[in-house]
């Protein structure tokens, strides 16, 4: 081959790899771009959130209502799945499959046991009869944490999906990408109860 | 007979017999509205084309396509929300003292209240998604879209959120509400039939499909302009499709919320929005104008950049005051979330913040001038061809010269107190939207339809369009302005005959009617223009003296888009690479083309069927949708393959084949490598 058809080559061949690296870029951005939209949904729940907060309507408020020590074991919960998928990163990267699957049924346990401890809260708030119906000021609470809720159910899915993907097909580029984007997702989240957190629970206990 | 109900609650919800259209002039409607799937099915069959349509459009990924796609439902769109016209204009000319018209006043309001959604939803929007998607990545220079399969998945939802707005022409009801569907009003208490949740949902489904393509071409214009083309490059279409689209990115989200509790206020028995039980009603007001108000700027920004591409090529200029066209979109998106109390002056907000809004108000209004200026000045000393997109833009600037005025007016808090609600208000906003909005997206079909298709529409049946639409409009909305003032309100279904406004409705509704031959003269000039193409072949890619880089591709535009990417240096760079003739001796490389999809299509059908569920309350549907969505999510994302190479050797030998053909000037975009 001459000279300038192997030149010609490598220069296909690195615009090749450019192209790639592009692509998953502009993956990451997208995903980016969309938990930026994501957050704008979050601050609308918490915006209608505080204007409903004294909406009580003869029922409860959220003094009477909210147990710090349970939102705090919630928290910490959701504080350490944060962690251990931060784990499941790190041991993707090293491609390492069987720890990433480990640290992913860590995150998913905690995350389920996160959900569980919600549902319960809410079952123990319907059982009392002060269900979303019952003033404006528990639908904005509902709502907002529920919404919350249905994201980390989502999560789990897609840890359940990804630990498939790793198990079957190990951790190729696209993979790995998704597992960044997945932890993207659960710290996000992880953030967003933060909020929810203080403005909901500690703002509510200390009658704020 | 307790075992049968049970059994019809569980398998169709709260959907019976009674859902069907209650009288004749209901019946009409559903009949037009569903000869048309009908129909089409029909004429596929018949012409065995199921297949074609199958691969050659519904399965597509190619945003040039989707593109199309986009536009054609648009405009039956439009045509469905001109029939709501009719049924409006001929109700106020009649519906005088003793005489009630032909509509219930329950029956008008479903009427006007789906014409505005449908003309803003499917319509406007559809539009400029379907440009968005046509001119942005050839603008830009890329090949395709950031995410294909999402893009065609946004499309899709928009189909779905536009079928269950008309399924309520067949099944149940509309909305009798207003497009915004203020509480209580729209809460069960007082709108128990399903119109409002057709309402919700329809939107909610189109609005994440245009949320989703947001966020896509926002990465499309962020990370895939071909190299040298940095921000101030860029043409001023893809300025204001970003400017336009961040809005998108910050209020959709805003939308989805609002709808949703709605939705929970009438399912699940919340308490956002009722009037007791410790709901605000003005939150929801609140909510929806902040979306709201960035969404009429969402459909103005594009229409602004239309404008400005038309402007500068047929004053053949560049389009003066770039930089500050930029700014002036910056300070509209900026600007646009601080002004939404404007639309509720009335409501009791208190002097100071009024006077606060009504500033901010008054203020959006000079970036706007700013762009009004920086195009005249384009225009004065270049060498005009009076050509019927920039007879649009003439128009344009008539219309939306007179709404702004208007506008300014409205933002006037105590003004406002006399005006608001008024159809003074109505011809303000319309002036805004049919000229800024139709006006532009009209003049992008004409311009840039050539590109699309290969031959350009025919000029006279434009102009004849044009002025039907111009005289038209003027005729019917100058005489709202007057009858807002003696104090017609908006949505009027009746009044009495001693206030002296009849004539004036009619006059309005004779201005209707000349839109309307408008409109049938458009529909002619895309027959003719099809048939007589031979006539109006565009056989060099470049049919009007082009500046941007989409006219350096052949027309039609071949399916790889660009044989070899560009290069540009320059604003207005195919226009400086004309001058240059410089030969391209790039060697040709791969292309990566998506594959076809009609996973994109199960996932709307998913949605809609979520939706429909939702609406009727048929539980097993909803869910089955919603499984829809979750599983062919999940089965797309095993499939790695969904790219296939088109070989160097090929894209040369398609390439020379094109040019050929088409005898495109050769392109003289080159680079050294
Ligand atoms: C020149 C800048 C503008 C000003 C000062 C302005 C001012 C206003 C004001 C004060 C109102 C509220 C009036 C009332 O409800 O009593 C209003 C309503 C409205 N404007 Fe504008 N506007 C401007 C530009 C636009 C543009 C560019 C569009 C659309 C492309 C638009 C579309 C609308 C719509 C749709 C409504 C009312 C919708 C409804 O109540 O259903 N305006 N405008
Ligand atoms: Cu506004």
């Amino acid at each position: 081959m001459s000279e300038a058809v192997t030149q010609t080559l490598n220069i296909i061949k690195s615009n090749k790899l450019i192209a790639k690296y592009d692509k998953d870029a502009r993956d990451i951005f997208g995903f980016w771009v969309y938990l930026m939209t994501d957050c704008v949904l979050f601050a609308s729940l918490f915006a209608v959130f505080a204007v409903l907060r004294h909406n009580t309507y003869g029922g409860p408020g959220a003094s009477l209502l909210f147990s710090m020590p349970y939102a705090l074991v919630e928290t910490i919960i959701l504080l350490t799945s944060s962690f251990t998928c931060g784990l499941a990163v790190l041991s993707a990267q090293l491609k390492h499959n069987k720890r990433v699957l480990f640290w992913f049924i860590v995150t998913f346990a905690l995350g389920a046991s996160f959900l569980g401890l919600e549902l319960n809260e809410f079952h123990n708030f319907i059982a009392m009869g002060d269900s979303w119906r019952r003033s404006g000021f528990l639908s904005s609470y509902f709502v907002l944490v529920a919404t919350h809720g249905l994201h980390i159910t989502l999560g789990l899915l897609w840890i359940a999906v990804m630990s498939v993907f790793v198990l079957k097909r190990g951790i190729s580029d696209l993979v790995m990408k998704r597992i960044r984007m997945l932890s993207m997702f659960w710290h996000f989240l992880d953030v967003v109860w933060i909020f929810i957190f203080t403005i909901v629970y500690l703002f509510g206990a200390i009658r704020v | 007979m307790g075992l049968i109900s049970i059994f019809a609650n569980f398998w169709l919800g709260k959907l019976n017999l009674q859902a069907l259209p209650p009288n004749a002039i209901q019946w009409f409607g559903a009949i037009l509205m569903l000869s048309v799937p009908i129909g089409l099915a029909l004429l596929l069959t018949v012409k065995k084309k199921w297949k074609w349509l199958y691969k050659e459009w519904l399965t597509t990924q190619d945003p040039k396509k989707i593109g199309v796609m986009y536009i054609l439902v648009a405009l039956a769109m439009l045509l469905r929300g001109g029939a709501d016209v009719m049924f409006m204009k001929t109700q106020q000319s009649i519906s005088v003292g003793h005489n009630m018209g032909i509509l219930s006043a329950s029956h008008f309001q479903q009427i006007v209240s789906a014409h505005g959604t449908i003309m803003i939803f499917f319509v406007a929007m559809g539009l400029m998604f379907g440009l968005i998607n046509l001119i942005v990545p050839l603008q830009i220079g890329a090949r395709d879209v950031a995410f294909p399969f999402l893009n065609a998945t946004s499309f899709w939802l928009f189909f779905a959120g536009m079928i269950l707005v008309n399924a309520s022409l067949v099944l149940g009801d509309f909305a009798a509400t207003g497009w915004l569907a203020y509480p209580p009003l729209s809460e069960l208490r007082y709108s128990p039939t399903v119109g409002v949740d057709y309402w919700i949902w329809s939107l909610e489904i189109a609005g994440a499909g245009s949320l989703l393509a947001a966020i896509n071409f926002l990465v499309t214009i962020f990370k895939m302009r071909v190299k040298g083309m940095n921000f101030m490059k860029m043409p001023m279409f893809v300025w204001s499709v970003l400017g336009s689209l961040m809005l998108v990115a910050f209020a959709f989200p805003i939308l989805t919320v609002t709808l949703g509790l709605l939705a929970l206020d009438r399912d699940l028995g919340t308490h956002f929005f009722t009037a007791g039980g410790g709901g605000n009603m003005m939150m929801y007001v609140n909510l929806i104008w902040a979306w709201g108000h960035p969404e009429v700027y969402i459909l103005v920004l594009p229409g602004f950049g239309v404008f400005s591409e038309v402007v500068s090529t047929f004053a053949r200029k560049r389009l003066f005051g770039y930089t500050s066209m930029v700014w002036a979109i910056g300070a509209i998106v900026l600007l646009s979330f601080l002004v939404w109390l404007h639309h509720f002056f009335t409501m009791g907000a208190g002097s100071d913040v009024n006077a606060f809004f009504g500033i901010m108000t008054m203020i959006i209004a000079i970036p706007t001038g700013v762009k009004i200026f920086n195009w005249l000045f384009t225009m004065y000393r270049g060498k005009i061809r009076l050509e019927s997109p920039i007879l649009w833009f003439i128009g344009f600037v008539v219309i939306f010269t007179i709404g702004g005025m208007a506008g300014v007016l409205l933002a006037v808090p105590p003004i406002d107190f006399q005006l608001h609600n008024s159809l003074f208000l109505v011809a303000h906003f319309h002036m805004m939207i049919v000229g800024g909005v139709l006006f532009a997206d009209f003049a992008a079909i004409t311009y840039w339809f050539p590109k699309i298709f290969g031959f350009k529409l025919n000029e006279k049946l434009g102009r004849f369009t044009f002025w039907c639409w111009l005289i038209g409009f003027l005729t019917s909305f100058i005489p709202l302005y007057i009858l807002g003032f003696m104090g017609a309100t908006r949505r009027l279904n009746h009044y009495s005959a001693s206030l002296g406004w009849q004539q004036l409705f009619i006059v309005s509704a004779i201005g209707a009617a000349i839109i309307g031959l408008g409109v049938g003269a458009q529909i002619l000039q895309f027959v003719v223009s099809i048939i007589q193409r031979k006539n109006n072949l565009d056989t060099t890619g470049d049919p009007w003296d082009g500046r941007s880089l989409e006219w350096s591709t052949p027309s039609p535009v071949p399916f790889y888009t660009f044989a070899r990417l560009p290069h540009v240096t320059e604003r207005d760079a195919f226009w400086v690479a004309k001058r240059q003739k410089v030969e391209d001796k790039r060697p040709y490389e791969d292309i990566a083309i998506p594959k076809n999809s009609p996973l994109s299509m199960v996932i709307a059908l998913g949605a809609f069927l979520l939706g429909f569920g939702i609406v009727w309350h048929i539980w097993w549907l909803a869910v089955s949708g919603l499984l829809t969505i979750i599983a062919t999510i999940i089965i797309r994302s095993m499939d790695e393959e969904t790219e296939y190479v088109l070989k160097a050797s090929d894209v040369e030998r398609l390439d020379k084949q094109y040019r050929m053909q088409t005898k495109t000037r050769e392109t003289k975009l080159a680079v050294e490598v």
